[in-house]
């Protein structure tokens, strides 16, 4: 059903702007223009989920209930995730300086 | 608007039809009752105030099952109306001069969400100074909105368009939001002869509106009025431009099947002695009458004149008015409105696209007129065919834009 409106011809996308099926964000990078992005300790880490329950964009990856680190394609930087982590283990780090290093 | 007796006397054309008595507003107020929308969202202003006040009173009687929104402003009438349509709703509302010009940010929104809001306009002239006789600059300030815009030229049409305009919004090949006007108090308030449908002829032409995506449809979820980033608004409002191009061809299709069920068939344009004549005035709304009364006396003279009034202002029907008018030797072209600091004033603009675009070189010559509800007479249209004589023995007119009924220093 989805598919990427800067793909579609202006015959072919759904008129009015609408999205006809849920979820479509996940087709694209939203988290370009993120400022800061979340950095966890993974020694300190408890596991304690509050993160990926506060995150606004789902953006916290977890498996079978570990925290296994973000997904940079949409979080935006918002730093809710180190504002609420109990343990204090996520640190917001500039972007420009991670890219620097990259 | 001179109406003629031959129009008074004349029974209705179909056994469907009931003869009445009524003003602009009531007859639009008439045609609501019988189109029955889930949701009328409006707030009272001169001198549309009738349409909803009489609208008002059939929800309070139970004649119609319609929610009615008293909003506390024409914004947020046009926003229930937005919600309601995209809910999946029939919605509409009533309203004039700076009611619509209150509206203008939520116009576009209704236009670019594609909902087929029907939106029952008087002509008012805007403020400042404040003013509420008919003139057309409220409308005119919404042309390029994205609404279609339809004038009518008395109490009969205004009826018959509130019905058709149902139609041509909520037509697949449209889904665009209709605004359709009639001048103020002079068609709103004026009593005539009007030939009403009977409701089970107007429900069988309505039919039920299915929308294709209503955001209540909880089994299929859909997002309206998520952020478009520049790779895709370009598309969308391409969508928009074609949705309003298919409307030329809906508009007269609706217009040919409401004929059928009425005996009143409309196009986008319509004609009176326009075939053999020279000289042409082109007008909208109910000044068009005085124009064909003035003309037809013209005839009786010798002159050969004729009135094109355009019934469509948006999608404006280019084609179909050059080709009208190719081949006349002057055109006047009658503004209610001005548009500051352009070549020329709306109306005109869109007649000289026109016929450049199809290679014509006529005389042209503009009229503003009846500004603020400055009475628009039939010595005013006599003095307009005369000039028209005088531009096309010349070849060519100047001034290009002239005041009628303006006093002078």
């Amino acid at each position: 059903m989805n598919e990427r409106v800067d793909q579609a011809g202006w015959r072919s996308l759904p008129i009015g702007g609408a999205i006809l099926a849920p979820g479509n964000s996940a087709l694209y990078e939203t988290g370009s223009w993120r400022l800061k992005r979340p950095v966890v300790d993974m020694e300190k880490c408890t596991h304690c989920m509050l993160c990926w329950i506060f995150c606004p964009d789902s953006a916290v990856l977890v498996t079978r209930g570990r925290l296994q680190g973000f997904d940079l394609d949409h979080c935006k930087g918002c730093g809710i995730c180190a504002k609420e982590c109990p343990v204090r283990c996520i640190s917001m780090v500039e972007e420009a300086t991670v890219r620097e290093r990259a | 608007m001179i109406a003629s007796p031959s129009r008074l006397e004349r029974k209705p054309a179909l056994a469907n039809q009931r003869l009445a008595s009524l003003s602009g507003s009531l007859a639009v107020a008439e045609a609501m009752r019988q189109t029955n929308p889930d949701v009328v969202a409006a707030y009272p202003i001169t001198p549309s105030t009738l349409m909803v006040e009489k609208f008002s009173e059939y929800v309070a009687n139970r004649l119609v099952d319609t929610e009615f929104v008293a909003v506390e402003s024409e914004h947020s009438a046009m926003s229930a109306c937005v919600g309601a349509s995209a809910a999946g709703g029939r919605a509409q509302t009533v309203t004039s001069s700076q009611g619509l010009a209150y509206m203008w940010e939520v116009l576009y929104v209704a236009a670019g969400l594609r909902l087929p809001i029907v939106l029952h306009c008087a002509n008012r002239a805007l403020s400042s100074p404040i003013n509420i006789h008919c003139d057309h600059s409220d409308t005119m300030g919404a042309r390029d909105s994205g609404w279609i815009q339809l004038y009518a030229e008395n109490p009969q049409e205004a009826y018959d368009n509130a019905l058709m305009a149902v139609r041509i919004a909520e037509h697949g090949d449209v889904l665009l939001p209709v605004l359709h006007t009639q001048d103020g108090f002079t068609v709103t308030h004026s009593l005539e002869r009007v030939e009403l449908l009977d409701d089970k002829t107007v429900a069988a032409f309505l039919g039920d509106y299915s929308p294709a995506h209503p955001v209540l449809d909880t089994r299929n979820p859909v997002t309206l009025g998520a952020i478009v980033m520049p790779d895709a608004l370009f598309e969308m409002k391409r969508q928009n431009a074609e949705a309003m191009h298919n409307a030329l061809r809906v508009i007269g299709e609706v217009g040919e099947e409401f004929g059928e069920i009425s005996g009143r068939h409309y196009g986008l344009l319509e004609k009176h002695m326009v075939d053999d004549a020279d000289l042409v005035v082109v007008v909208l709304g109910s000044t068009a009458g005085t124009a064909r009364t003035i003309a037809s006396q013209l005839r009786v003279a010798g002159m050969k004149v004729g009135v094109l009034r355009v019934r469509s202002f948006r999608p404006f029907p280019t084609q179909e008015l050059a080709e009208t008018l190719r081949g006349k030797a002057a055109v006047g072209v009658m503004d209610r409105a001005f548009s500051f600091g352009a070549a020329a004033n709306p109306l005109f603009a869109e007649v000289m696209s026109a016929l450049y675009l199809h290679g014509m070189n006529v005389p042209l010559i503009n009229y503003v007129y009846g500004i603020g509800g400055r009475d628009a007479t039939p010595g005013q249209l006599a003095s307009v065919y005369r000039d028209l004589a005088l531009a096309a023995s010349a070849g060519s007119a100047d001034p290009m834009v002239r005041y009628l009924g303006l006093r002078g220093p």
